[in-house]
Formats: structure tokens, sequence, C-alpha cells
């Protein structure tokens, strides 16, 4: 099975490299996508009927934690394709893309995705590495594809920013490894996710803290925590927007799911939360510093980038607090916050092709111009919000109430930046959706379909949360304790 | 040979890359960077040579031979092609406060001596006492990136970095599963690739390699 999974996305990367620019390959793209969303949903059947689940000689393995991120990462890229269909063929009929760079986005595409889905699904912590960095190189050219000068320049700190990160994160591996091999013996066993769970307690607790530095400064860098954060808002800003939806809803999740990984690991070896305190400091500076760049800014993209950095850290402040509510929460909270922010990311799209630019200050009165488009950003700002009863609302209950019993200290800070990130994305929302449309709007085909798909779940999760959904969690949660 | 000639043998190659890092952080000229950044490479493959050896671990003569041919042949001639192709080799890069930089990156040294210490403790190998200055190369690199302002050069920067984890690689472990390394030098080739593309990129809408120039992405501006 799971090869097979990921074989879709690595042949079909392929095809649509050879397929180019033809007419049909948005479609090929959306039918290979579905075809992966169909296999990652019978995987999590499997991880539901017989628990996880290691395959090919201990190369990967399932569990609840990392199959809901499958899944999650299938159906949005899923959705990301079917929106990306129409608005990259508006895109050409402008001119700002070219037959040789379709055929390279489509591609690149499928690259991606493959890229993500192997680091979420190997066992070797080693192969973890290396897929993040290809995660990194097949989407550094695609936010370069209009050749802007500021695309170019945003593309540029995107590579060298994580190329540096990630550079940090192999030293972090190779201490892992050292410390492993001391339990565990020379050779590829000594770097499983498997393995190292196992011996965790008898791992050397220095040597851990020291690699868990490199892996929180080396993954921080993707994961986009406050200091290291300065390429997304420019990467997220620049690139074509089905990139910047992917970018902001998956490949965040995925360089968090290492992290964690490495937490519990760590944390285990000393005995202590001294990983999740590390965890708890980054995530609260990122939430603060996040919320307050929220406040300046003029490029409707750029805004949205800085929400999810806050949102980043507030899930990274939730797996360091730790504790069945915080990372249940946690969890949610990466489900939620990636659907509705590629969600965001469409309108945001749809609104961008309809006035012509990004800035803000000329994008007006979309409600009356587009109703569906109007009102798919006001209740995506208003889900990110964190406004009830949108998921949302419902994760950031959860991890403030677990904060509340934990680090009451803690709290003024977290709902600090909360509202201040609440406050700015109103006051930038509501000259862009109300009032009077500006002149000259272009018409589009917009996709309607992933966006309020994406919001009836979010909708549906903070109303009711199924029983099935919720074991699954819990699962998940004694996962990482 | 010894087990005691092995461990001088690679002391004395890990201190001649360490003065080779030391080297990139000061030289202006191009070419020079270049040079230098060959022969790091060079001591590097020679050093995990020499460890391979010393060990009796066979996969690592595979590791030094993937050294030599990325590090010393393959991305010193990409670059080099490159460097002519787009005719920057006459290029100068003024340096501001090399006394500055020199203290600041003998500090790192020693701050990576400090944090290797439970290692070294720890270690049983004949290499142990030289991951200190695989973590000084790391950092010494990163200390480039930042200090030096033309593409070429960070690029440079970027591979002594990996020049740095790969030597880490040895001296804490021998090396890592040689999966894992094949995969890391693979990532690098496409890495260098990139850079390759982008170089031209930058040159095209810029009009030059200097990044000076990328100072438009500020907070609060719309390009």
């Amino acid at each position: 099975m799971i090869p097979l999974l990921l074989g879709v996305s690595i042949v079909s990367a392929a095809v649509l490299a050879y397929v180019g620019d033809r007419r049909f390959a948005p479609e090929i793209n959306i039918a290979a996508s579905s075809a992966t969303l169909v296999l990652s949903l019978l995987l999590a059947l499997q991880v539901y009927w017989v628990g996880s689940v290691v395959a090919l000689d201990g190369w990967f393995f399932v569990d609840e934690f990392n199959v809901y991120l499958v899944v999650l990462t299938s159906f949005v890229s899923t959705t990301t394709a079917i929106f990306s269909r129409n608005y990259m063929r508006f895109e050409r009929s402008r001119g700002k893309v070219g037959h040789k760079a379709m055929r390279f986005y489509h591609a690149m595409y499928q690259m991606f995705i493959f890229a993500m889905l192997l680091a979420l699904l190997t066992n070797n912590v080693g192969v973890l590495w290396i897929s993040m960095e290809l995660a990194t190189l097949s989407t550094v050219l695609l936010v370069s594809l209009y050749r802007t000068p500021s695309s170019v320049e945003a593309a540029w700190k995107y590579f060298i920013l994580c190329g540096v990160g990630i550079a940090l994160a192999l030293f972090g591996t190779i201490l892992l490894y050292f410390a492993a091999e001391k339990v565990l013996g020379p050779g590829s066993q000594g770097l499983l996710w498997t393995n190292l769970n196992r011996v965790s307690p008898h791992m050397e607790p220095t040597i851990l803290s020291l690699a868990f530095v490199f892996f929180v400064v080396g993954y921080g860098t993707k994961v986009g925590l406050v200091p290291l954060h300065n390429w997304l808002p420019d990467a997220h800003s620049e690139g074509p927007t089905p990139i910047s939806a992917v970018l902001s809803g998956l490949l965040l999740n995925v360089a968090l799911y290492a992290l964690v990984r490495c937490k519990v690991l760590v944390n285990k070896a000393m005995a202590s939360n001294w990983a999740g305190e590390i965890m708890m400091g980054f995530g609260l500076l990122s939430i603060l510093v996040a919320s307050i760049s929220l406040l300046r800014q003029k490029d409707i993209k750029r805004m949205f980038a800085y929400s999810s950095i806050e949102h980043m850290g507030i899930a990274t402040f939730a797996f360091g607090l730790g504790g069945t509510v915080a990372t249940f929460g946690a969890l949610l909270h990466m489900l939620v916050h990636s659907l509705t922010k590629s969600a965001i990311f469409f309108t945001v799209g749809h609104a961008a092709q309809m006035s012509g630019t990004q800035a803000m200050a000329h994008i007006k009165g979309l409600i009356k111009a587009n109703p569906l488009v109007g009102w798919g950003m006001v209740f995506g700002v208003m889900a990110i919000a964190g406004m009830p009863p949108f998921g949302v609302f419902a994760s950031e209950f959860l991890i403030l109430t677990a904060a509340m019993k934990q680090a009451p200290a803690l709290i003024p800070i977290f709902l600090f930046g909360v509202c201040i990130a609440f406050a700015a994305l109103f006051r930038k929302l509501q000259p862009m959706v109300f009032g009077e449309p500006a002149e000259g709007l272009a018409v589009i085909k917009a996709a309607h379909l992933p966006v309020f798909l994406h919001m009836a779940i979010v909708l549906a999760l903070g109303l009711y949360f199924p029983v099935l959904l919720q074991q699954w969690f819990l699962d998940a949660v004694e996962i990482l304790k | 040979m010894s087990l005691e000639l092995v461990t001088q043998i690679n002391n004395v190659l890990a201190a001649f890359i360490l003065l080779s890092s030391f080297g990139l952080l000061v030289q202006r000229r191009i070419y020079g960077l270049l040079h230098i950044f060959a022969w790091q490479g060079l001591f590097l493959s020679c050093s995990t040579a020499v460890v391979a050896y010393g060990s009796g671990m066979n996969h690592l003569y595979i590791s030094a031979l993937l050294t030599l041919a990325l590090k010393v042949i393959i991305l010193p001639y990409i670059l080099y092609v490159l460097i002519n192709r787009l005719n920057i080799y006459r290029d100068v890069e003024p340096l501001v406060n090399i006394p500055a930089t020199m203290l600041i990156g003998i500090m790192l040294v020693i701050l990576s001596y400090h944090l290797t210490v439970p290692i070294r403790q720890l270690s049983t190998l004949v290499t142990r006492t030289t991951l200190a200055v695989a973590l000084s190369t790391v950092l010494l690199g990163f200390l480039m990136m930042i200090t030096r302002k033309k593409a070429v050069t960070q690029v440079i920067g970027f591979l002594a970095m990996e020049n740095g984890l790969f030597f880490a690689a040895t001296s804490a472990t021998y090396g890592m599963p040689l999966v894992i390394e094949l995969g890391v030098a693979l990532d690098i080739l496409i890495a260098a690739f990139i850079f390759g593309i982008f170089f031209f990129q930058i040159r095209t809408t810029f009009d030059t390699l200097d990044l000076k120039e990328m100072e438009r992405l500020k907070e609060g501006d719309i390009s």
C-alpha cells in the first residue's frame, strides 16, 4: 500500500513533465492527487483496523499520528489541484507564465507532494531529512515562477535560509545517530523511529539535548518559528497562489511533525519536559511577533503568511505543553488551520485575480463584485481568527484550557497575541469585502468547490466532533506522550 | 600504520580543514575561493579515507570517493563554468572588517570545542577529537554566508557548511549509513543545479549577482 501511495505521485510527476502544457495537464494533476487521496484513505482504514503498520523491512511505518497528516496532505493537495486548474489557466491567459513554466509547475507540484508524503511515511530519520530538503528544492523554483525581481528575491531567501536551517537539522540527525549507535549498534537500525522510540530512555540525555537544539533551529526554520521566519512571508506572498496554499497548509505541518517526533524522543531520554519548554518558548514568541506584524501588512498574501506563523506558533506551544488536552488541541489545530488557511488562500487568489493586485488598498467591495468570493473570504477570516462556531475556536479553546491548568503565567501573552491578530485581521478585512467594488474588475472563472468544502469541514468540526475521529486523535496523543 | 599514526594524520587533516575554512572567510577573489573550497574537499576526502583505513569500515571508502567526486571535481567544475559563463571571474568583493570577522570566527571555534565536550567524553572512536573542528566548519560556513553579499560566495559558504556536516558524520560515528549519505549527496547535487539556474535568474532580473540589490521585500512595502 505505502509504495503504491508514494508511487502515484512520483510517477505522475514524470508523466506531467512529459505531458507539459497540453490542454489536459491540470486534469491529470487532479486525477493523480485524487488517486493519492483514495490510497491514503485506504491506508488510514488499515491503521484503524490493525493499528500501526511497519512495511518494507522497517523502511516505512504508519501510526495514528502520521496517517492523519498523510490523509490531510493528500486531501488538501487534491482540492488545491482543483483550484489551480482555473487559477493557472487564467495566469497563463494573462501571459504571466509561459508553457515551459507550466510544464515545470505541474511536475514539481506532484514532486512536492511526493516529498511530503515520504517525509511523513518514512521510518528513517535520515530519509526524513532528505525528503524535507527535497520538499524545499521542489518548491524553490516554483516561488520564482513569475520571474519578477521580488519573486526571484523571495525564492533566493527561501532557498538559502531553509538550506542553512536544514543543514543544522542534519547535524542534529548526526548527533542523534551518535547517541543511538551506543544503544543500537551501527547501521540503519540506529535511525529508525520505531527503534529509537523503544530505546529512548536509555540514550544519553546530554547528547540528545544538544541534538534537539539543532533540530529546533533546523526544522523550526521550516515551521516558520520566530526568529527563523524571515523567508516565510516572502515565499508565501510571491509564489503562485496554489503554491502558497500548499506551503502554508501542508509543508509547515510536515516540518512540525518532524519536530514533534524529536521532542517525544528527547523528553523520554531526559525524563523531563525540557524539549517541550523550548518549543513553548519559540511558540509564544512566534504568536507575539507574528500577530504584531499582522497589523502592519499591506499585501494580502503576506498578511495571511504572518497569520500562518501565528498559528504554527500556537500549535508548537501546545505540543510543547504536552499532556492529553494540549496535544489533542494541537493535533486538531494543525488540521483546522491547514484546511482554513488553504481555503483562505484560494479566495485570496480569486480576489487578487479579480483586482489585478495583491495590495489590500486596491481590493474593494468583493461581496458586491462576486458574492461567493466575498463571503468565502469573510467566513475564512472568521474561522482563522478563532470565532465560534468554527473548528479553530474549538482547538484554541482546548489549548487555552490546558495552558490555564499547566502554565497559567503564560496565558496573558497567548491571549494578547491571539486578540491582536483577531483585531488586525478584521480591520483589514472590512474594506476589502464591504462597500463599492473598484472599477474594471476582471471576470474570472472561480473554483468555489474547494473553498466551501474546506469551510464546511472546519465548521462541522467546530459543531460536532465525530467519535471515530476523537478515538483516532486520542490514540495519536497516546503515541506522543 | 598504527592507530596512533591514523589519529595523528587525521588530526593534521582536520587542522587543514579548519585552516581552509578561515581562508574562505577572508578570501576576496572568486577563483581564490573556488580553489580553497576544492582543497577543503580534498582534505575531507583524504581524512575520510584515512579513517576508513584505521577503523576498517569499508563503506567509508565509498563516501571518501563520493566526496572526492562531488566536492573536489563536480561542484567546483560547475561553479567554474558558471563563473566563466556569467563573466564574473574578475569580481573582487570588498570585505569590511576582516579582523573582526576573524575574531568572531575564533570565538565560534572555541564555542564548538565547548559544545562537543560531552561527546568527546562519551566517544571511544579515534576521530572523536575532530568533531569540534567539524562543528566549527559548519559555523564558519554559516558566518561566511552572513558576511558575504555576493550570490556565488554565499553558495560556496553553503557548500562549506555541507563539508563540515560530512566531516561531523565521519568523526562522530564513522559516517552515517550509506543510503543516507547517498541521499544527502543527491540533494546537494540537485541544490547545485538549482543554484546555477538561480544565478541566471538573478542576473537577468537584477543585472548583477550582488545581493545588495535584493532588498525590495521589506516589511510594509508592496512591490
